[in-house]
């Protein structure tokens, strides 16, 4: 749920990094985090355990620059991405506005992304909405490693619809940057044209 | 999507604001804070410096939801108050309206007593307040309220100023 304050003049917007346990959603948002300038970016949170898995989320807030005098403020969340916790997962879902899809590029882990990106598509759908509906970008993580699947295959499984969609190492950086302008300039233009 | 929105006027911001002052001054707290349940804080009152709003109005947005499915996974609808007891500092955490969380912060100066009374009686004031609120945003499409932002606008954000945020270390 977007929340346009006129009073202080900022349009704030949620956006979810979902996907399988390991993908790299918090890499993500740790390597967004480290190379923001401090003036467009508050304190990453992680409620993670002691072996810094993501027990709830972790929490980014960005300012992106003004539109016309209206500051853009992007709140980045991730989910834990283990199975067990989807209870969590559907907390942090609420009031979504735009969402990455993570995806694991290791061939072992083809199956983990379906079940995650079915696990979203259930989650929207008991928040009354879909996937469809959602403005999101879909990010092909861990291209360095070895025995990884072709983009065209990921592509073929995880993006039948052809949404935006990216390669990355977000270890290194690769493509993190292009995901997260990406998502959140669809998530502004589908702000202004909805009705 | 987005499917539903919250849009703050000027005329409903002071109102707001000023029933949070009252509610801290009556509550003898040392802050308080109104945030959305998804975690973006709408106002604030009190001696807030020091306290790093953005990252309190998520934690507690965290908080609230996780306790409210801790509330359905028992048959119960909901668990209205959240008090988190400290040394020096507690916090009293309500949900208003089921949509607004209402935060007040307070040390010794107060007791958990006063600040349930005064939450309970300026709860009922913003109630009323975002009832107004809703009833105007239902009015009015979210693209009338961006009606001055043009998609130009949005490409030049993406084209020139973003990049300079981002810098390499």
């Amino acid at each position: 749920m977007s929340f346009i304050n006129y009073s202080s003049r900022e349009i704030n917007c949620k956006i979810v990094y979902y996907g399988p346990g390991l993908c790299g959603k918090t890499t993500n948002l740790q390597f967004i985090y480290n190379r923001t300038k401090p003036e467009a970016k508050g304190k990453m949170i992680s409620l993670a355990t002691e072996t810094e898995r993501t027990l709830f989320f972790d929490f980014l807030p960005l300012s992106l620059g003004d539109i016309r005098g209206f500051k853009t403020r992007f709140h980045l969340y991730t989910v834990p991405g283990q199975v067990f916790y989807d209870a969590s997962r559907k907390l942090i879902l609420k009031g979504v506005d735009g969402v990455v899809f993570v995806a694991d590029s290791q061939r072992d882990r083809e199956e983990a992304n379906l079940e995650s990106l079915d696990n979203l598509k259930q989650n929207l759908k008991e928040q009354g909405t879909s996937l469809d509906q959602v403005p999101h970008v879909i990010q092909y993580n861990k291209r360095d490693l070895p025995n990884v699947c072709s983009v065209l295959e990921l592509r073929k499984s995880l993006n039948p619809t052809g949404v935006p969609d990216f390669e990355a190492v977000a270890s290194q950086g690769d493509g993190v940057f292009e995901t997260l302008k990406t998502i959140a300039k669809l998530v502004l233009v589908e702000l202004r044209s909805s009705k | 999507m987005p499917s539903t929105q919250m849009i703050m006027y000027e005329e409903e911001y002071q109102k707001i604001s000023s029933i949070l002052d009252q509610l801290c001054q009556d509550a003898k707290s040392k802050a308080c804070y109104l945030v959305d349940q998804n975690g973006q804080l709408i106002a604030q009152a009190g001696q807030t410096q020091g306290i790093d709003a953005t990252s309190l109005a998520s934690l507690t947005a965290g908080s609230i939801a996780a306790t409210s499915g801790l509330a359905k996974l028992l048959g119960e609808q909901h668990f209205s108050v959240l008090f988190h007891e400290g040394k020096d500092q507690h916090i009293h955490l309500t949900s208003v309206g089921g949509q607004i969380i209402l935060v007040v912060l307070f040390d010794q100066r107060s007791t958990i007593g006063l600040v349930r009374l005064r939450v309970k009686k300026y709860s009922q004031q913003l109630s009323q307040v975002f009832t107004l609120l809703e009833e105007k945003a239902s009015n009015t499409s979210p693209s009338a309220q961006m009606g001055e932002i043009t998609d130009d606008d949005i490409d030049s954000l993406f084209r020139e100023d973003l990049d300079q945020l981002f810098r390499e270390s």
